[in-house]
């Protein structure tokens, strides 16, 4: 697409309107967007056209239309993370991956769908219904970012922003047969990027293809004043590794712990067809293991929670969001009260008592203090294998998507869709999806992780570009024209 | 008002309880930082701003904004640090400290916990006793960083508290200033002197804070505020006994009235066989007495946690070293060198300094004044009229002022007594001291013909006293010179009057 604008085959307003076109037709059934912002993207579209038509130079990919996650603040747009709490707000300001987007000259088309305060991994938990899965519309597309995950698998856009807490960017590509990637930690800047978990929260690329992800990763990345824990350092050149399809000699090291038990046999059939796929292009694989994975999910569920606790309590209608019970009567605490309880959903209220108890005096040494340890612990356990290994790999998930419904009320059961990502969060590391097949027993995407050492992000742009071309290369088509949606279109 | 209860008989007062009772003091000092900008974003720090106009979305805790730590309130604590005597941290976090409050944003308060930037100080301080001046070292256990918060006001209702008022409105503009926090380690072993100790302190640090120019130390407008924690045991028992806390205590003269009467209520509950109870107390000017605030029994739990969105303060040894080389000179030391140049006796040092004093005196100095005028007059009338109005004196009348008076007097044009009558002026209100003059018509008569006139006048009225005088009776002059002080309305120097008549009566 962004050759076809940059060449004048294609306008930026007919591309927006097309993806508007197509919006409409699916959106009813997939519910990937809460809302659509025709005006501002049309509106970026012309000025984009115009810029091109006075020969400025513009951008890679100036005047492509995307869809923007409902966590990330965008000024005079409602944002609303899913929850009724934040129903009709406008933030006042831009996110500042909001800013290097309109920056760059890229359409937001809408804001999209996610489960509450991006707690979860099924978009079941937003307070405006499901997301449905392009390729079965009974199952989930993964989550947090179900919505902008969805959009892509639905060509409904063909680049959206996520954010990754614990797998929300990956999982849900592994599940819709897309591209997700989340950055080391630092690498693009959490400014107006509403907080779940502060340690943990990164902003990232979602894309059909490794190179869009790439172009789009360069574009939000970077260093941001704003945002203290962001990192002051180059940011790694991942458009180039993404278009090196070269990993001779490069050491891939298979992680023993992410495979084996509670694994779907589809899914290690076609993770091992992935690694053979490396081997053919010249890389060589080494087992690795990493023990303390096993306690990666139990740490992880102490300290979002924990985090979280303390970022929601903002939401106390005193400035912003829905306020309820306000009569005149009630005291400020009692309608911050009826507020809260109104407008936060049941995962969320869960996640809140969780972190407030393990924060609470007497308990934070046992559990939130452990839950640190223990992070620190993974990160031993990384640098250990990135000693024998380039990259890491694994499933991106356990199972290809599940239906709606089926773990709603299992909230173990579903935290479990995250054992493979939440290590790479905890770690602050970067780690990228992208498909390898579909199940045979199934026929639902799978999901190949890599993940690379901080701040090497190029290393996994570098083995995901690869093994996509050779994947492609087997299947002489992209994976997402089978999408049934597609089909009966 | 509370209803009179009448004292029982075994009543003790200040002298009999810390004859039975050891004090033992623990001061917490909140000092509002000087910085242009706040303490996480840019929005300006100027006090008094239309509500709401110096906010962002940083400050008002909007969904998705991030802190940033202003570097000028780091530097401003490690020199408070370093003026403390204390151990900069190569390492140090900050903390969210969790409760809810309309006025916080985003309910927490970022804020310091287990590790504070500045630990292990201490501050020397003397005090004037009847034995002499003694010296007391007060330990420092840290010194931190945290945000201010917003401002509530509550309106309708008769009391502009919370209870009974018909709304409420919210002020964000102080929310997020920077705020330093200076706690002591227990103050024990100063006896019957805690209330003076405990002044002094605050006193000293006071004036460090303003000679390394981080704050203006304005108790009166709440840029300094000091919490006094006091505990009683009994005498030489060894244990330490439950601890009040007074909150927001804004005058050096309310500390040491805080101890004084917190040391009165408590030794008085324990003779009663009472337990005293940890709590927060406010301290009520009019009485010197305290009021029970929220009770800490049930301790909040603040659910304090490593703040993740800023990154650990880590100050390297070479700008530390640098700040350590820009510390002012200290105010003790400053005090040992103004008491030579001004050649001011020990005793009037003492009263200088316990007075809060000697800022005023050497800018009333600095502006021209003669050193033993600057003192007289700030320690003497000036003192005097603010004792009667039960006030400060440096808030009667400014040196500027005050100096103004002196050199009229230097130059002859007033004499002290007319003085006097400009500073009472000032001080009532009525305007400059020149303005003053003007309005009152106070001024030296000083035309030699005029004095002259009434002396010769005086003479005629009492032809006997002159002719004694005229013998040499110099002692019966004062009856001639108080006829012609009488005669101008006291507007003529004495001095000149003698000079004069003596002079016209051969003598």
């Amino acid at each position: 697409m962004a050759t076809a604008l940059a060449a004048g085959e294609l306008s930026s307003v007919d591309l927006t309107q097309l993806h508007f076109d197509q919006i409409e037709k699916v959106d009813g059934a997939v519910h990937a967007f809460l809302y659509l912002d025709k005006e501002g993207a049309l509106a970026q579209a012309r000025t984009v056209d115009a810029k091109r038509a006075k020969g400025e130079a513009l951008g890679p990919l100036a005047g492509v239309p995307l869809a923007l996650k409902d966590v990330l603040a965008q000024k005079g747009i409602p944002t609303t993370c899913g929850s009724k709490m934040l129903e009709g707000w406008r933030p006042p300001y831009d996110a500042t991956v909001v800013t290097k987007l309109k920056e760059a000259g890229i359409v937001i088309l809408g804001k999209t769908n996610m489960d509450e305060f991006a707690m979860g991994s099924s978009t079941e938990n937003s307070a405006y219904g499901p997301t449905h899965n392009p390729w079965d519309l009974t199952r989930i597309p993964g989550g947090s970012g179900g919505g902008s995950a969805a959009s892509l698998a639905a060509f409904e856009a063909p680049l959206a922003i996520g954010t990754d807490t614990g797998g929300s960017i990956r999982q849900p590509a592994a599940v819709t047969g897309t591209v997700g990637v989340k950055p080391t930690y630092g690498g693009v800047s959490r400014y107006g990027l509403i907080a779940f978990s502060s340690s943990l929260d990164q902003a990232g690329p979602c894309a059909r293809t490794v190179l869009d992800a790439a172009l789009l990763h360069e574009i939000i990345a970077g260093h941001d004043e704003r945002d203290s824990t962001s990192i002051n350092a180059p940011v790694p050149q991942v458009v180039k590794a993404a278009k090196k399809l070269d990993v001779k000699g490069m050491k891939i090291g298979v992680v023993k712990e992410l495979q084996g038990d509670g694994f779907q046999s589809g899914v290690l059939s076609r993770f091992h067809e992935g690694l053979d796929a490396l081997v053919s292009a010249g890389a060589e694989l080494v087992e690795v293991s990493c023990p303390t994975f096993d306690y990666a999910l139990a740490a992880y569920y102490l300290i979002a929670p924990s985090e979280c606790s303390s970022n929601l309590a903002r939401f106390d209608s005193m400035r912003y969001g829905i306020r309820v019970g306000d009569d005149g009567q009630r005291s400020a605490e009692e309608v911050m009260k009826l507020t809260r309880h109104a407008g936060f959903g049941a995962e969320v209220k869960r996640r809140i008592i969780l972190g407030t108890y393990a924060l609470s005096s007497g308990y934070y040494d046992a559990y939130y203090g452990s839950a640190q340890k223990v992070r620190t612990l993974l990160m031993r356990d990384f640098s250990a294998a990135f000693a024998l290994a380039d990259v890491l790999v694994s499933p991106t998930t356990p199972t290809t998507a599940f239906k709606i419904g089926e773990q709603v009320d299992d909230p173990l059961a579903m935290y479990l869709n995250d054992i493979a990502t939440i290590p790479v969060n905890m770690a602050g590391i970067g780690g990228m999806s992208l498909p390898c097949g579909l199940a045979e027993e199934d026929g639902l995407p799978v999901g190949f992780q890599i993940m690379s050492p901080a701040m090497r992000d190029d290393l996994m742009y570098q083995v995901g570009g690869t093994l996509e071309a050779a994947l492609l290369a087997k299947w002489g088509a992209p994976i997402l024209d089978k999408t049934p949606v597609l089909a009966a279109r | 008002m509370s209803q009179m209860v009448p004292m029982p008989l075994n009543y003790l007062n200040y002298d009999e309880a810390v004859a039975k009772y050891e004090p033992t003091l623990g001061l917490e000092v909140h000092v509002e930082l000087n910085t242009k900008s706040k303490m996480f974003c840019s929005c300006s720090t100027e006090f008094g701003g239309e509500p709401n106009t110096q906010t962002c979305p940083v400050c008002l805790g909007l969904p998705g904004a991030l802190p940033v730590v202003n570097g000028k309130a780091i530097e401003s604590t490690i020199l408070i640090g370093l003026a403390l005597n204390c151990s900069i941290a190569p390492f140090s976090r900050f903390a969210r400290k969790n409760y809810f409050y309309p006025d916080m944003p985003k309910n927490f308060q970022t804020s310091q916990y287990d590790e504070p930037i500045c630990v292990n100080g201490y501050l020397d301080i003397e005090i004037a006793t009847e034995e002499g001046p003694k010296q007391f070292r007060v330990e420092i256990e840290r010194v931190h960083m945290e945000e201010d918060t917003g401002k509530s006001l509550h309106v309708g209702g008769a009391t502009g508290r919370i209870h009974g008022a018909e709304y409420s409105l919210l002020d964000y503009n102080r929310a997020g200033i920077p705020l330093v926090e200076i706690v002591t380690k227990i103050v024990g072993g100063t006896g019957k002197y805690a209330p003076q100790v405990a002044r002094a302190y605050v006193s000293e640090l006071r004036d460090i804070l303003r000679s390394l120019g981080v704050s203006d130390v304005k108790m009166e407008q709440g840029s300094m505020r000091c919490d006094v924690n006091v505990s009683l045991s009994p005498l030489d028992s060894g244990t330490l006994g439950t601890r009040s806390e007074t909150k927001n205590v804004n005058s050096l003269r309310s500390v040491e009235r805080a101890v004084i009467g917190e040391v009165i209520r408590q030794s008085n509950r324990l003779e009663a066989g009472e337990r005293i109870v940890q709590e927060t107390r406010h301290f009520l000017e009019e009485s010197g007495q305290t009021r029970p605030g929220r009770s800490k029994e049930q301790a909040e739990d603040y659910r304090y946690f490593p703040e993740p969105d800023l990154v650990p303060v880590a100050p390297d040894s070479g700008w530390i070293e640098a700040l350590r080389a820009t510390l002012p000179e200290r105010p003790s030391a400053r005090r040992a060198r103004l008491k030579a140049e001004w050649s001011v006796p020990d005793k009037e040092m003492t009263s200088l300094i316990n007075a809060g004093l000697l800022d005023v005196v050497q800018e009333t100095i600095e502006l021209g004044a003669e050193p033993i005028r600057a003192r007289s007059w700030w320690l003497g009338e000036i003192s005097r009229l603010a004792n009667e109005r039960d006030v400060d004196p440096t808030t009667l009348i400014t040196p500027t002022q005050v100096a103004e008076v002196i050199s009229l007097i230097q130059n002859g044009d007033l004499t002290d007594n007319l003085a006097r009558q400009v500073v009472e002026g000032v001080i009532a209100g009525a305007g400059r001291p020149s303005e003053v003059i003007a309005q009152r018509g106070l001024k030296v008569v000083s035309d030699d013909a005029a004095l002259m006139l009434a002396i010769e006048a005086a003479i005629a009225a009492q032809p006997e006293t002159a002719e004694r005088i005229r013998g040499g009776n110099i002692p019966a002059a004062g009856a001639l010179i108080g006829a012609v002080m009488k005669a101008t309305g006291g507007q003529a120097d004495a001095a000149k009057v003698r000079e004069l008549l003596l002079k016209h009566l051969g003598q």
